[in-house]
């Protein structure tokens, strides 16, 4: 049989390759998406910033920045792995992209790893800029680097189980907004720019079982206080990942 | 030697049509599928072999359901299905690299472009087509910077339409592939399917257009209410059970009650307009041959004569009793 131009010749790419072009792929979208930069980018630096030059809130002793600064790296998590991740994988359900792309040779657990590396290069890219913004209004950053890194990986995986749990049971324009509720109430009542000792003490221990609470708490002990490992808060988000992934795991549905 | 050699290849080729003939590519046994209390698919029975098959009917007749099923989307309630021989579900890993999927709709990034998302379905496969020269073949150059979301129909149609062929997959699963096209972009599909087929890619389409089964399939099952109610190559199918016509154009006037004296007893014959005659029948060349003989014997010169073959229409219309569009 001579060879035409449609040939079978099948087969799947390599493993790595594939995830590695699904990942670059959905970084891409997301970095094109006008409300995801807001989200992700345009409201952490705001808050960043005007919260530090203006003194809105009392932020207690010390610098501001040193204050704002962890809990806007919180933020930055949440957006990406919980709002943003919960908004995308929501819309992608719902346009029929999950289902494509599982009668793909890429396999399920190969799409969840891309998104997942997908999520953590937009936080890197998060970081870099926080960071260096923070640096600039005068941050002096204290305690353990890996303590920060564990803190920021286990909110990761925290806010993806839940983000993805949102995105895989509601229809999209719920997750939609839902998601952005989530977002308004925790980024208030999360400790990111709003210490949590200005609530009442009930209202305290409850909030302070948030994922967002630990996670901004966790990352104000080492980042302002030059703490060691805040076992506490690292327990609560670890708590939230394992809850939170496995009913992901449970619930979602691809279509 | 030389009278040998022929039949050496022949024997070649009869061996290699049977062995493609033991092995269908898509085989489904008494397949049953619900969704909560309704029976989308009762208990169907599809094989398809190596060619472009066709899957017909109504909306809502399980088509859709049928070939998902065959992608690894759905677990068959009861009833096995086996695709290139695999478990659509059970060895999905295995299936996928092999099969080409064109949603009915949907099943892109509603941000991406169409050439970015083709291009990243293509780095999927191990060994993809062109994709520029796809682009190109499938009218999709225009597109340009255009995401998803704001592409004409016809773009999307043909965007999935690409995605299912780039990874040079053995079968092409369509749903309903030229669903709300154009003409044009009808005939671009069409040639793209039969060039397909040339190149020993097998096609299962689904449609609820009877001329494109007619002209792209080599075989047809018909489903209704979640059943076949029909299988066939289009010309078995057309041909079968089904009764046809023959109609030509004379003076008007003619007796038509002494042609019909002609003719075996469950024929009609009227003349519909003045000058128009319709005889219904089963028509054979013996018909035929009486007709023609009684124009003869009555000084007659039949006009336009013609034997109108049934379409797949009718043949859905004779089935069921319904619209195929309904």
């Amino acid at each position: 049989m001579s060879v035409g131009t449609y040939t079978p010749r099948p087969g799947a790419a390599p493993l790595p390759r594939m995830i590695a072009a699904q990942a670059a792929l959905e970084t891409k979208l997301l970095l094109r998406n006008g409300e995801q930069l807001l989200l992700t980018v345009v409201i952490p630096t705001l808050l960043l910033v005007l919260f530090s030059a203006v003194d809105i809130v009392d932020t207690g002793a010390g610098k501001s920045v040193d204050f704002l600064t962890p809990g806007i790296l919180a933020l930055a998590v949440m957006s990406t792995a919980f709002t943003g991740q919960a908004i995308a994988t929501g819309f992608e359900r719902r346009y029929g992209v999950l289902k494509r792309l599982a009668s793909s040779p890429l396999p399920r657990w190969g799409l969840m790893t891309a998104k997942t590396a997908s999520v953590l290069v937009t936080e890197v890219l998060q970081i870099i800029l926080l960071t260096a913004i923070a640096f600039a209004l005068g941050w002096s950053p204290h305690g353990n680097p890996a303590a920060v890194l564990l803190l920021l990986v286990l909110g990761t995986a925290a806010f993806s189980g839940l983000g993805l749990l949102m995105a895989g049971t509601l229809k999209a324009e719920a997750t939609l907004a839902a998601a952005n509720l989530v977002f308004l109430l925790l980024l208030v009542g999360g400790g990111v720019i709003v210490p949590m000792d200005k609530f009442p003490q009930g209202a305290q221990d409850v909030l302070d079982l948030l994922p967002i609470s630990a996670l901004s708490d966790g990352l104000r002990d080492v980042l302002q206080h030059g703490a060691g490992m805040p076992w506490d808060d690292l327990g609560i988000l670890a708590v939230w990942a394992v809850v939170g992934l496995a009913a992901a795991g449970r619930f979602f549905r691809w279509e | 030697m030389e009278i040998l050699h022929p039949p050496a290849r022949g024997a070649d080729r009869v061996l290699r049509l049977a062995t493609m003939r033991s092995e269908p590519v898509v085989q489904v046994q008494a397949l049953v599928k619900r969704y909560g209390t309704k029976t989308a698919v009762d208990g169907l029975d599809l094989t398809a072999q190596a060619g472009v098959t066709a899957v017909l009917g109504p909306n809502g007749a399980g088509k859709t359901t049928t070939v998902e099923t065959c992608e690894g989307y759905r677990k068959p309630d009861s009833g096995t299905v086996r695709v290139l021989g695999l478990d659509p579900v059970r060895q999905a890993r295995e299936l996928h690299p092999r099969i080409g999927v064109m949603l009915q709709s949907g099943g892109v990034y509603s941000g991406a472009r169409a050439d970015e998302m083709l291009r990243h379905v293509a780095k999927l496969h191990a060994d993809p087509l062109d994709v520029d020269e796809l682009i190109e073949r499938l009218g999709l150059g225009g597109c340009g910077r255009t995401t998803y979301r704001r592409l004409s129909g016809g773009q999307q149609q043909r965007l999935a339409l690409a995605m299912a062929v780039v990874g040079r997959p053995e079968l092409v699963f369509l749903d309903e592939p030229t669903a709300g096209l154009d003409p044009q972009a009808r005939r671009a599909t069409w040639d793209l399917v039969r060039d397909l087929r040339t190149d020993g890619v097998s096609v299962i389409l689904t449609t609820h257009h009877m001329d494109e089964a007619e002209q792209l399939a080599d075989d047809v099952t018909i489903i209704d209410a979640g059943r076949v109610i029909a299988h066939g190559s289009p010309e078995e199918l057309c041909r079968g059970g089904a009764e046809n016509t023959l109609r030509f154009s004379g003076r008007p006037g003619l007796d038509v009650g002494s042609l019909l004296k002609a003719l075996p007893a469950d024929c009609t014959a009227v003349e519909l307009t003045p000058g128009s005659y319709r005889v219904g029948g089963k028509v054979d060349p013996q018909l035929l041959a009486t007709v023609t003989s009684w124009c003869a014997q009555h000084g007659v010169m039949p006009d336009r004569i013609s034997v109108e073959r049934h379409t797949l229409e009718d043949v859905f219309l004779e089935l069921t009793g319904k619209e195929l569009r309904s």
